[in-house]
């Protein structure tokens, strides 16, 4: 499904990301773990299209498609999906009207019909049950004056509604408390098939509890320094990332 | 710089036959001193951003001949879709009684075109109008008090609490070109009533004209009055108005302004709180594009303890429209507690638009909390990427972006079927679509 090769990238002159090496299959769920400036987020980031940066080398496959050479809105057409870090707030545009704007120009891009928006409305009940949230949300402006939490879930109910092929979760579990984690991470394994990926994006070991990975993978300076099994967070948890990155540590 | 059309005007109407003594007098006011300052130049301050040269150049005359081929069907787009509120409708600047709906009647609540008000309640004309906005002022104040002749006059007795709205629509047509008109509006709120009034500028041509409006505005204790103006003019029309309140005790003014309309245009809203627990709501919305010119100057004047004032004005601006915003809070001595917030936030769709915009405190009490802010910017970034991370195309993102940008200022307005319209205009405007929720 993603194939990651030498992927370099930098945001005005320094480079973040020194040549990334990551495959991931369908149904797969690979957690992407490091310190903070490993260059983590960069990678989540660059995968969506994220403007500030650049890509100075290698090459990202997406279901055999050149993926960097496609705009943001044309990844999230074919169906990648970043749950952002720090969700962006919209005041003015309603969240049912922009996820439904969402919705409906991603079904035309796949040929398919627009949906009306009461039809819309019956979709959007059990998407958010699914994340424990009150419809009153949908009225409200797009992540204006959401709590953390509030903000988190929101990001899982969009990718709830837009049922991507991959998704990424770029430190979703940050500033969560451990029931918006649960509600949040019950809600990315409920969208969990066969055919649909997963990249976790994290800093600590919490969330991987929730959301097992079949592979873990950790990052430091730009690089994938060690990849093991769903064990290898646990080893980190306990042992501190100076375990892996420890060369680079000294030498910073 | 050519005023000579208007003085011609003002030398007419200062030998009009059949009006009160008083109604001379003050006409014979505005004309002299109109006579004397002239239109303002860019090196008055309060013109510093906005020539009024191509008013001053403008061979017009006032519209002496009412006229005009305005039907029901060309002003529906205009009344909110509303059938219950009372709506004055005047076609270039005269009252049209066919066009106009008497609406839900309310208690206590009078709502007359001028020249009925002179006949019905013809002293507290002569004690009230012209007490708010005297023709020192500025010289379109004392334009529009020489050459008046028509407006409406909304008295709210004592308790009194207009139920519906009331809408004033000033509708121009293609026999508007060439012409000016000088509407007047006196809007007189006693101790603790309440009402909303609407005040449209709207054309059904594309003519050039010139609107010259004055807006009086008077709350007694207790009174509030919620004021909307909606300036739609003629693309190539100019436009000149200022509302004028003046606040009792405890008194609450809501003005909202949108303007989208005219080639040049200046909206005035000043308000004083002159009592204690006054509180003031001022906020607007302008949208321009091609080579429109929009001017909003704002000022609250706090005279008492224990005042708010709350102040939003944004902005949107294409191709090589220019905005301006001033927005003035001035604070007596006396006025302490006083709590003002003030914000002016512009969009800039062009590299050619521009935006002038001038916060301007003056706090001379010592015990206060005033703040304001300004901001010029772009579409944001993080905003446009975030959208299109979930299959928004650019454009489409873009349009949406401004959208909300505007709408933002827009949810300040209470009355529903006001808010919707302006939600929906807006909206066209920048998508090409015709429903939000």
């Amino acid at each position: 499904m993603l194939k990651i090769k030498e992927l370099r990238a930098t945001v005005g002159d320094k480079e973040i990301l020194k040549g990334i090496d990551l495959t991931v299959k369908p149904g797969e769920v690979h957690a992407v773990m490091g310190p903070n400036g490993s260059g983590k987020s960069t990678l989540a980031q660059v995968l969506a299209g994220h403007p500030a940066y650049t890509v100075t080398g290698g090459s990202v496959e997406f279901d055999g498609e050149d993926l960097l050479e496609m705009d943001p809105e044309v990844r999230a057409q074919k169906g990648v999906f970043l749950a952002f870090q720090y969700p962006v707030e919209i005041p003015g545009v309603s969240n049912a009207y922009f996820l439904r704007t969402a919705y409906n120009e991603i079904r035309k891009a796949r040929g398919e019909e627009e949906v009306d928006p009461m039809d819309f409305l019956d979709i959007m009940e059990q998407k958010l049950k699914m994340v424990e949230m009150s419809d009153v949300m949908l009225n409200r402006s797009v992540n204006t004056g959401f709590s953390g939490g509030e903000k988190k879930r929101n990001e899982i109910l969009q990718m709830a509604v837009l049922e991507p092929k991959l998704a990424i979760l770029d430190e979703t579990d940050s500033g969560l408390d451990i029931d918006a984690l649960r509600v949040v991470a019950d809600g990315v394994n409920a969208l969990r098939r066969p055919d649909r990926s997963t990249i976790v994006v994290t800093h600590y070991q919490r969330l991987l509890n929730y959301i097992v990975p079949d592979y873990v993978h950790v990052l430091a300076n730009g690089r994938i320094v060690k990849s093991g099994g769903k064990e290898l967070a646990l080893e980190l948890e306990a042992k501190g990332y100076d375990w892996v990155t420890g060369a680079q540590g000294a030498a910073a | 710089m050519s005023t000579t059309a208007f003085l011609d005007d003002v030398r007419a109407a200062t030998e009009r036959d059949g009006e009160p003594r008083w109604l001379r007098d003050l006409r014979a006011r505005g004309a002299e001193r109109f006579a004397a300052v002239g239109f303002p130049t860019t090196r008055d301050e309060d013109w510093k951003y906005t020539s009024a040269a191509p008013i001053a150049e403008l061979d017009v005359r006032a519209i002496s001949e009412p006229g005009g081929e305005v039907t029901r069907a060309s002003i529906a787009p205009y009344s909110f879709g509303q059938d219950g509120w009372t709506t004055l409708v005047f076609v270039n600047g005269r009252y049209d009684a066919d066009l106009s709906t008497a609406g839900v009647a309310s208690a206590g609540v009078r709502v007359l075109s001028l020249e009925q008000a002179r006949e019905e309640m013809g002293d507290l004309l002569r004690d009230t109008l012209g007490s708010i906005c005297d023709v020192e002022q500025n010289a379109f104040i004392a334009l529009n008090t020489a050459l008046f002749t028509d407006g409406a006059v909304i008295h709210l007795a004592k308790d009194a609490v207009a139920t519906a709205p009331i809408h004033l629509l000033f509708v121009s047509d293609a026999a508007a070109a060439k012409g000016a008109s000088h509407p007047r509006v006196l809007v007189v709120a006693e101790r603790n009533s309440k009402a909303t009034v609407i005040e449209s500028y709207v054309a059904t041509s594309e003519a050039v004209y010139f609107t010259n409006a004055v807006t009086e505005v008077s709350l007694g204790d207790g009174a509030t009055v919620t004021h909307y103006k909606i300036q739609r003019e003629s693309p190539r029309a100019f436009h000149v108005g200022t509302i004028d309140a003046r606040q009792g005790r405890d008194s609450h003014f809501v003005s909202f302004s949108f303007a989208t309309g005219a080639a040049l245009s200046r909206t005035n809203v000043w308000t004083i709180l002159g009592g204690e627990g006054c509180g003031a709501t001022l906020n607007g919305l302008y949208m321009a594009d091609g080579s429109q010119h929009v001017d909003h100057q704002t000022r609250i004047e706090h005279q008492k303890e224990n005042c708010y004032s709350r102040e939003v004005y944004r902005g949107v601006l294409d191709d090589t429209a220019h905005g301006v915003f001033n927005g003035k809070v001035y604070v007596h001595p006396e006025a302490q507690k006083t709590d003002g917030k003030q914000e002016n936030h512009t969009l800039l769709l062009s590299p050619r638009a521009v935006i002038d915009t001038k916060p301007q405190l003056e706090i001379f009490a010592d015990d206060v909390k005033c703040t304001h802010g300004a901001t010029v910017g772009r579409i944001d970034n993080t905003s446009l990427f975030y959208m299109k991370s979930r299959g928004v195309g650019a454009l489409r993102a873009r349009q949406l972006l401004t959208y909300a940008f505007a709408a933002d200022v827009l949810e300040q307005i209470e009355l529903d079927a006001v808010r919707e319209s302006l939600e929906e205009l807006t909206l066209a405007r920048f998508t090409g679509a015709t429903t939000a929720e």
